[in-house]
């Protein structure tokens, strides 16, 4: 007996079922974008260490207080105003020439007032435990961005690139050029203005 | 004569059709490779503060904790107080370490040293609770931190 050959099984619907799946992981997917503010926190100390002594003209003191306002060097401020204070006194370089602290490549005021060089720089933040999470974040990012500002400025001038956009290239993998060199070229850069952002523990309101 | 000249019409021929599902199914593989079902199910608000200095995370050496309110459907239960979920349920301060050396277990074991915390943490909580997991996780020797924020522009948005 000749065997009957089985029908073809029709595919037409074959298309509508992967679209479905596909619409279906269309919908579900999340590509993660998690970006953020990296910090490195203190190691805890375990005996009372008597804070350095630090000259108050070396200090940024920014305070946030409860209702989210800014008192900047016993100024109220606007964060929008922030960046440039900040940006000021890390780059002041206010030590005189001739003095082993003084910083040749600042471009600030030199306003012996202020800062001596931006190694001995340092902000501090203070703020509320009720001040608000977007609040915290912002002056955060404009002090961040200060930094930035000016590990850019230094790095377009040394070596005809922008800090943060090697970094960020470095991270990804994406960099075209020798890893190493600019790895420590940026390690250069930090070392001209290192961060120095010091947080106090935020005084408790009753 | 006639027969040759039948079906010469000036009818366009359908477009094939035949390999549209195996277009189909590679975009449907496509999406099945990148996409990653959420791990943790949020128990809290998270909307996400605005800024713009970012830097990348590298997500196989992270643990995440979440801060912020508890969700609409979670406040009869729990309150409107700012609360800490690390993994899918919440943890107070004082258990963070646990819960942490727990999250931490799950990452390769040559990654787990160099382990980041990432800090997801609504825009509307007090910094308070976000000091309190600070002080902890130098308490825990995990100082490595980073504060997961949205694109954006926080001046602006402040203002």
């Amino acid at each position: 007996m000749a065997r009957r050959s089985s029908p073809e099984v029709n595919a037409g619907s074959m298309a509508d079922i992967a679209f479905l799946l596909l619409i279906f992981f269309l919908v579900t997917t999340t590509i993660e974008k998690d970006k953020g503010i990296a910090r490195q926190l203190p190691p805890k100390q375990d005996e009372q260490i008597d804070p350095p002594d630090i000259k108050n003209k070396n200090i940024f003191i920014v305070l946030v207080n409860k209702n989210d306002q800014l008192l900047v060097e016993d100024e109220p401020m606007e964060i929008g105003n922030l960046r440039e204070a900040a940006i000021a006194f890390l780059d002041n370089g206010g030590a005189p020439q001739g003095s082993p602290e003084f910083c040749s490549y600042c471009q600030g005021d030199r306003d012996p007032a202020s800062s001596d060089n931006p190694n001995k720089a340092i902000i501090s933040v203070k703020s509320d435990r009720l001040t608000s999470y977007d609040m915290y974040i912002g002056v955060q990012n404009e002090l961040v961005a200060a930094y930035n500002f000016l590990r850019n400025r230094e790095s377009q001038r040394l070596y005809g690139w922008k800090y943060t956009e090697v970094k960020s290239a470095l991270a990804d993998g994406s960099y075209k050029g020798n890893e190493e060199l600019a790895e420590e070229r940026l390690k250069e850069i930090q070392d001209l203005y290192p961060l120095k952002l010091s947080e106090a523990e935020p005084k408790k309101t009753e | 004569m006639s027969k040759f000249k039948k079906k010469k019409g000036n009818e366009i021929p359908a477009v094939n059709t035949a390999s549209l599902p195996d277009i189909v199914f590679m975009l449907l593989f496509f999406f099945m490779v990148v996409t990653v079902l959420r791990e943790n199910d949020l128990l809290v608000q998270n909307d996400l503060p605005k800024a713009d200095q970012l830097e990348k995370l590298e997500k196989d050496r992270a643990v995440y904790i979440y801060a912020g309110k508890p969700s609409q459907r979670y406040q009869d239960k729990y309150g409107t107080e700012g609360k800490i979920q690390i993994g899918d349920k919440f943890t107070d301060v004082k258990s963070i370490g646990f819960a942490l050396t727990e999250a931490r277990e799950t990452l390769r074991p040559d990654l787990q040293d160099k382990v980041m915390v990432a800090l997801k943490v609504d825009e509307d909580t007090n910094t308070g609770i976000v000091t309190d997991i600070k002080e902890e996780l130098r308490e825990l020797n995990l100082l490595r931190i980073i504060y997961i924020t949205a694109p954006g522009n926080p001046v602006s948005s402040l203002n």
